[in-house]
């Protein structure tokens, strides 16, 4: 941590105990913000970001999280290196597999081909914001019940992207399964039992 | 990824200033930042111009069509209410863009300005990836999704736009625009002009001047004889590029066609209008029949290179169904 | 004596019941962390600079702007100035620093000059000529012109022309004669010109021809012969979760490894050597793994220098794993597997004569080679295997190596013959399931059940379906085997006085439900519910059971677990017995109560039973194999049979999987959901490689062009049509003891489709995937030849 105080989160709500071990020290640790260098373009001051660390504010489950970061820092990986969200897994990184598939502003997008700097002023839920505590929510429950999961590294961007999909399409037929779930790819072949998910309709995002 | 600046303008006017020599402009990001993550392009500072208000919006006036803000994503313009009354061929094929996350994020002016895929490119060995002795990598290597159509060389790649063969039956116009041009800054092209085939490998294979932006699409209204259809064959049923596409847009007069444009993708590398095909439909009223002699007509001028011969069987299928569906008759296809 | 024995059906409350994964509520929350989530405060970020030459040598390493760069812990060169580099993605050096992009830089900033040298990459039909050169011919050379049939004047020429460069002794000459080379050559090999030099080095490594019986006379006198071309393309594993590892030193001495592996108990020593310390200091963690598929056994170069980089950073916890890109080009990959193939049968259809020539590679080790033809005992044959060397990543095991190329080759062979014979290929296998040996009463089992749920009487038609239209349908199906026994486990099971239970095995969860299998094993075993027990494995500190490989973990982990509960659950009565007033061997344990067997109420909850034991918990060892506690628990060898059905577009070539059924026996099952789970997988996976999946490798630059999930393409779940799964389960299976079941059902389905499309179209595509650029070009020329 010494070497980098960047991967310290600060947050403002829902501390866990591993966040305090984190942040404690940020006061000490974090280097003095500079302010953006600023650019005139069109009769007016733009301020330029990067390319070093730049302080950047996400809202991530409803918290507020904040770290120096690159602008080149996707939001997946503020995500898991910077605040612990580890659910959104890094698996293609190029936008493809849809294991990193969190919600943006209450669409499913693909957090390795957002920046973090980008994704500043939006709403980001990651699979850990689904669930309230421990309990699972309608849908995690029936990937539980169907066994649409197997080794799980493809199952939270799975379960976020059904989670969205059947709030979109209560109902859903084949042809809407096809186009609305296709953007996430499992290797071990779990697709017969979110299939079985997606047609047996699990209410809620809510646990 | 290489470092960057990274800018957030709010008016179109600043961006040229911005971008600079080294810049290049953020909209979705699905095909950049991928294109960065690889070291293909490595700009030095990015423009995100998505708090750009002016770019944004989807109108329709049937007097003057539908105009598409650049930053539009391709999940709006699917679900968009009037595209889908008006143009239902524009929305299905946007419905099958990609996925439905890629459709969250990308825009239609990056769907216009998107790279090609061509592995070799990709890999990073360049768009017109040479051997060492000076060989086109792509004829000498695999080339089982390269062009067919177009392909004198030294470009081989095709357009993956899926969305702009569409367009172009529909006789689109694309609205660029830059800061530093002469007069109000935009230059309005038919969309087929805005794809060109690049010669060298420092030449893009869009008609962008340095500091120029997509900053609309223009859809002309459809006129009421118009029957139009899109087909795409692709490899998986969902989330792949297609192998071959065409995209037929036939005025009817009665049971006739009057005129015809029919527009083939990933065939070529830019969306390559057939004007033979649309020629052989002309005077004609649409059957399997007629339709396999456009689809003929569309692939005469075809060459495959080592690896790609079936692609012209694929296109051939691509635009007899497109015609046939545009007709509202069965394609027989679709397994 | 305790009596270990799997229990009888009406006394088993959760084994061989339908019970959700134990794991799967930690998985869908997104809680589970696996080796890619390990993210301790001070984590250096690992990253290795790769070779981008498929074949070159290292002239030399610069890497001091690097080492100079803010940020950067440690450089350590992997291959140094010299080493020859066989594979496009090898490791050369590898840096730690404070973040990822950090070492991304530092990566960029190393330089290294290579000497390019010539590659090759072609898996090709190897030329009949093969060997055939104008230096001096190498024992290589000379082996590959025989097993080519070269024609011996031919072979002759060319050792008079060119001389020989190595020295064949008097064994080896009568050896060769004895093998049936000619006299004459074997006379020109004695008086040859031996030249020193450069012997050439032929990629083509052979095995020596095999044969039985008589294949010429039982080809001539045959009722029907069918000759054809089958096979399929390399594949990668292409793991979700790529491979990895982290590596610290809490003191200079201990080692503490995070890594994503199939082979907990196994990585300590595979680490241990390298460093040189002891395998002891050594403890390897991990709880969840995103996928191995027999790709991850060993630690591999990029783990050992995690520790070497830990080491040279001072101890701080340094990560590496693979980018996606060298994840699908050096990580792992199938062998390919190509035949030309020449089946006869007799008038009854009778399977009487097979010949073969195979090839395939596997990288440089070239490759396995597939046991042919499969399944089936024919009792004539002919046949020889071509391992071809080519530069690329080596081949790894891919789930049933080998197995999956040998049915694609068989299965599909069969087929084109029963089409060529007028017969249904239900009825041609039927016949011949005397020559699956001892699987034929299992075959004979599945194969009546497979067609009932396929509706294969109904839905079957001749080859070519004739109906109007570009759409065509068709059916086909394939056999499979595996062995499956259990391997070595140790179990620790723990019996603490307050009720709760604990089990320790350094053992993995792939996803397989090994947790879930553990779990109902004790809690059926100790009539107590599944959350009374609390499972510990992903620690090589606990007991070592073996690798998850070849599908041994399921009999292994069960094994033990039994009889560590057996024995855990007696000696517990031992201790209940005075207070129930009863003999030990009288008591049952059932619904969470001890009580006697002929008098249920004389019970003891299991918390107040287990307060007997006294203050200190009881611990118990339960192995596999134990022959002092019988019987065999576990067993080998699976049967399997899987059909398809398939929709093909004859104008662009384009496959949908309707549906696809699988019947697959694995001994007893223990749990009938995460088993299903297991079979639906392989069938998806199957689907995915037989018509998406191929390691494409560039002829000019020897480099994969599709290292990524884009062009390297899986199935989604728009492509897998309807499944149904059936599970041989009840008499003649259950007693069979437990047997993995992780290969065989991803062993037909490439065959399974193939054939299928065969069915449909009327002409066979030769070779897996099947494209639709395959299916055009076989639907032009009758598929005897392919070339993309």
């Amino acid at each position: 941590m010494k070497d980098d105080p960047t991967r310290k989160p600060e947050t403002t709500s829902g501390v866990s105990r591993r966040d305090f071990m984190k942040i404690s020290g940020v006061g000490v640790a974090l280097p003095l913000v500079l302010g953006p260098k600023m650019v005139e373009a069109a009769g007016e001051e733009v301020a330029v970001h990067g390319p070093g660390k730049v302080p950047v504010a996400l809202t991530v489950n409803g918290k507020k999280l904040s770290a120096q970061l690159e602008p080149r820092v996707t939001l997946l990986d503020a995500l898991r290196d910077n605040f612990d969200l580890t659910g959104a897994k890094r698996v293609c990184d190029r936008g493809v597999c849809g294991a990193c598939t969190v919600l943006m502003d209450g669409k499913t997008v693909y957090a390795c081909a957002v920046l973090a700097i980008d994704a500043q002023g939006k709403n980001i839920t990651t699979i850990e914001g689904l669930a309230k505590g421990d309990a699972l929510t309608p849908v995690m429950q029936a990937f539980v019940a169907h066994d649409a999961q197997q080794c799980g590294f493809c199952t939270p961007g799975f379960i976020v992207a059904t989670t969205h999909f059947l709030e979109q399409h209560p109902n859903p037929n084949a042809e809407d399964i096809r186009r609305g779930l296709s953007g996430n790819y499992c290797r071990c072949g779990t697709y017969n039992g979110i299939r079985a998910v997606a047609l047996a309709k699990p209410e809620g995002r809510a646990s | 990824m290489r470092p960057f600046e990274y800018v957030s303008p709010t008016n179109k006017e600043q961006v040229a200033t911005l971008l600079g020599e080294y810049g290049s402009i953020l909209a979705g990001g699905t095909d950049l930042l991928a294109l960065m993550k690889d070291d293909v392009v490595a700009p030095q500072r990015l423009v995100n111009i998505k708090h750009i208000d002016q770019l944004r919006g989807v109108t329709y006036q049937p007097g003057n069509g539908l105009r598409v803000g650049a930053l539009t994503t391709i999940a709006e313009f699917a679900e968009d209410a009037n595209v889908r009354r008006v143009y239902p061929v524009l929305a299905d094929a946007a419905h099958e863009v990609a996925s439905p996350q890629i459709r969250n994020l990308a825009t239609i002016g990056g769907n216009m300005c998107q790279r090609p895929r061509c592995w070799y490119f990709r890999n990073g060995i360049g768009l017109m990836a040479k051997t060492p002795d000076g060989k086109s990598m792509v004829l000498e290597g695999d080339n089982r999704y390269a062009a067919i159509l177009g392909n004198a060389g030294p470009a081989y790649f095709v357009s993956p736009s899926t969305l702009a063969p569409v367009l172009i039956a529909l006789g689109a116009k694309i609205r660029l625009y830059s800061a530093k041009a002469a007069g109000s800054g935009v230059r309005e092209l038919p969309l087929e002009e805005f794809f060109v085939i690049p010669k060298s490998e420092h030449e893009l294979e869009h008609d962008l001047k340095p500091g120029e932006m997509v900053i609309e699409i223009v859809v002309p209204p459809p006129s009421q004889n118009l029957k139009a259809a899109s087909y795409e064959v692709r490899q998986r049923a969902a989330f792949d590029w297609p192998l071959a596409q065409a995209s037929a847009a036939l005025e009817m007069d009665g049971s006739t066609v009057k005129s015809a444009r029919v527009v083939l993708g990933h065939v070529a590398p830019i969306p390559w209008i057939s004007p033979e095909a649309a020629q052989a439909l002309v005077g004609k009223s649409i059957s399997p029949e007629t339709a396999m002699v456009a689809a003929n007509a569309a692939v005469a001028q075809a060459k495959p290179l080592s690896h790609n011969k079936y692609k012209i069987t694929l296109a051939k299928a691509a635009v007899k169904r497109a015609i046939l569906g545009a007709a509202g008759q069965s394609t027989g296809g679709a397994a | 004596m305790s009596e270990y024995t799997w229990p009888d059906p009406a006394t088993r409350p959760l084994l061989g019941k339908r019970i959700s994964r134990v794991d799967g509520p930690v998985k869908a929350s997104g809680r589970a962390k696996y080796t890619y989530d390990y993210n301790p405060n001070g984590l250096l970020a690992g990253k290795i600079l790769r070779c981008p030459h498929a074949h070159a040598r290292i002239v030399s390493i610069d890497s001091s702007a690097a080492e100079k760069m803010a940020g950067v812990k440690a450089v350590k060169v992997l291959q140094t100035p010299g080493t020859e580099i066989f594979w496009a993605g090898d490791e050369v050096v590898a840096v730690a620093a404070v973040d990822e992009s950090t070492a991304e830089d530092a990566i960029r900033a190393i330089k290294v000059q290579y000497e390019v040298l010539p590659h090759f990459v072609s898996d090709a039909e190897p030329p009949k000529n093969i060997g055939v050169n104008n230096g001096p011919i190498s024992r290589d050379d000379f082996e590959d012109m025989e097993d080519n049939q070269v024609p011996d004047e031919q072979v002759i020429a060319a050792i008079k022309a060119n001389g020989i460069s190595f020295k064949p002794d008097d064994k080896y000459l009568k050896d060769a004669q004895a093998s049936g080379v000619d006299p004459q050559v074997v006379e020109a090999l004695r008086s040859a010109k031996y030249a020193e030099g450069k012997t050439s080095r032929s990629p083509y490594k052979k095995t020596a021809v095999q044969k039985q019986g008589d294949p010429d006379k039982a080809f001539t006198s045959a009722a029907a012969v069918s000759e054809g071309f089958y096979g399929a393309s390399c594949i990668t594993h292409c793991c979700l979760e790529t491979h990895g590892m982290a590596s610290e030193w809490p003191t200079d001495k201990d080692l503490v490894v995070h890594v994503s592996t199939q082979n907990l108990s196994g990585i300590a020593p595979q680490v241990s050597e390298p460093l040189g310390i002891p395998a002891g200091n050594i403890q390897v963690l991990q709880q969840y793994i995103g996928g191995g598929f027999g790709s991850k056994f060993s630690p591999d170069r990029w783990g050992i220098a995690t520790a070497q980089l830990s080491k040279a950073a001072g101890g701080k916890p340094v990560k590496i794993m693979l980018e996606r890109d060298a994840e699908q080009e050096v990580a792992g990959m199938r062998p390919s597997g190509f035949a030309r193939v020449k089946i006869a049968a007799d008038k009854d259809g009778k399977l009487v004569a097979w010949e073969s020539r195979s090839w395939g590679t596997g990288g440089m080790g070239g490759g396995g080679t597939p046991p042919l033809p499969y399944i089936f005992e024919i009792p004539n044959q002919r046949k020889q295997h071509i391992a071809i060397s080519t530069n690329q990543g080596s081949a790894r095991a891919w789930r049933a190596p080998n197995h999956p190329q040998a049915a694609v080759i068989t299965m599909t062979a069969i087929e084109d013959l029963a089409a060529k014979m007028n017969m249904d290929p239900v009825d041609l296998i039927t016949r011949n399931l005397e020559l699956t040996g001892p699987r034929e009463k299992i075959y004979r089992d599945e194969l009546p059940i497979a067609a009932e749920l396929m509706e294969w009487k109904k839905k079957w038609h001749p080859r070519g379906d004739k109906s109007a239209g570009p759409i065509k349908r068709g059916l086909g199906l394939s056999l499979h085997t595996w062995g499956g026994r259990g391997h070595n486990s140790d179990c620790d099971l723990t019996i603490h006085p307050d009720g709760s239970v604990e089990i320790k095995m350094a053992t993995q969860d792939l996803g397989t439900g090994c947790r879930t299998i553990i779990t109902i094993v004790a809690a059926d075993t100790l009539g107590i519910p599944l959350d009374n027990i609390k499972l510990l494995i992903g620690d090589s500190r606990y007991p070592v059971s073996g690798a998850s490989g070849g599908s041994t973990t399921s009999g292994g982990v069960t094994s033990s677990t039994r009889r560590a509960a057996v024995d855990a659950r007696d000696q517990l009565f031992a201790k209940v017995a005075p207070a129930l007033k009863a003999q030990p061997k009288e008591l049952e344990a059932v619904n969470a109560t001890v009580r006697v067997k002929s008098d249920p109420s004389r019970s003891l909850r299991w918390k107040e039973a287990c307060a007997k034991i006294g203050a200190m918990p009881m611990t118990i060892r339960g192995k596999n194999p134990d022959k002092s506690k019988p019987p065999d628990l576990t067993n080998s060898g699976v049967g399997g049979v899987q059909m398809a059905d398939v929709s093909v577009d004859t104008e662009t070539g384009i496959v949908r999987v309707n549906k696809m059924v699988a019947v697959q026996d694995c001994g007893l099952v223990v749990d009938v959901k995460t088993a299903e789970s297991q079979v639906l997988g392989a069938l998806i996976m199957g689907i995915s490689y037989a018509l998406y999946e191929e390691k494409i490798l560039d002829p000019v630059s020897g480099r994969m062009l599709n290292p990524n999930m884009e062009f390297y393409r899986l199935a989604g779940i728009a492509d897998i049509g309807e499944m149904k799964v059936h599970m041989m389960i009840g008499k003649g299976y259950d007693e069979r003891g437990v047997i993995g079941l992780a290969e065989p059902p991803v062993i037909s389905p490439g065959a399974a489709i193939s054939n299928a499309i065969a069915n449909a179209i009327g002409v066979r595509v030769p070779f897996l995937p099947l494209t639709p650029a395959r299916v055009l070009e076989a639907l032009e020329n009758g598929g005897t030849h392919a070339t993309v």
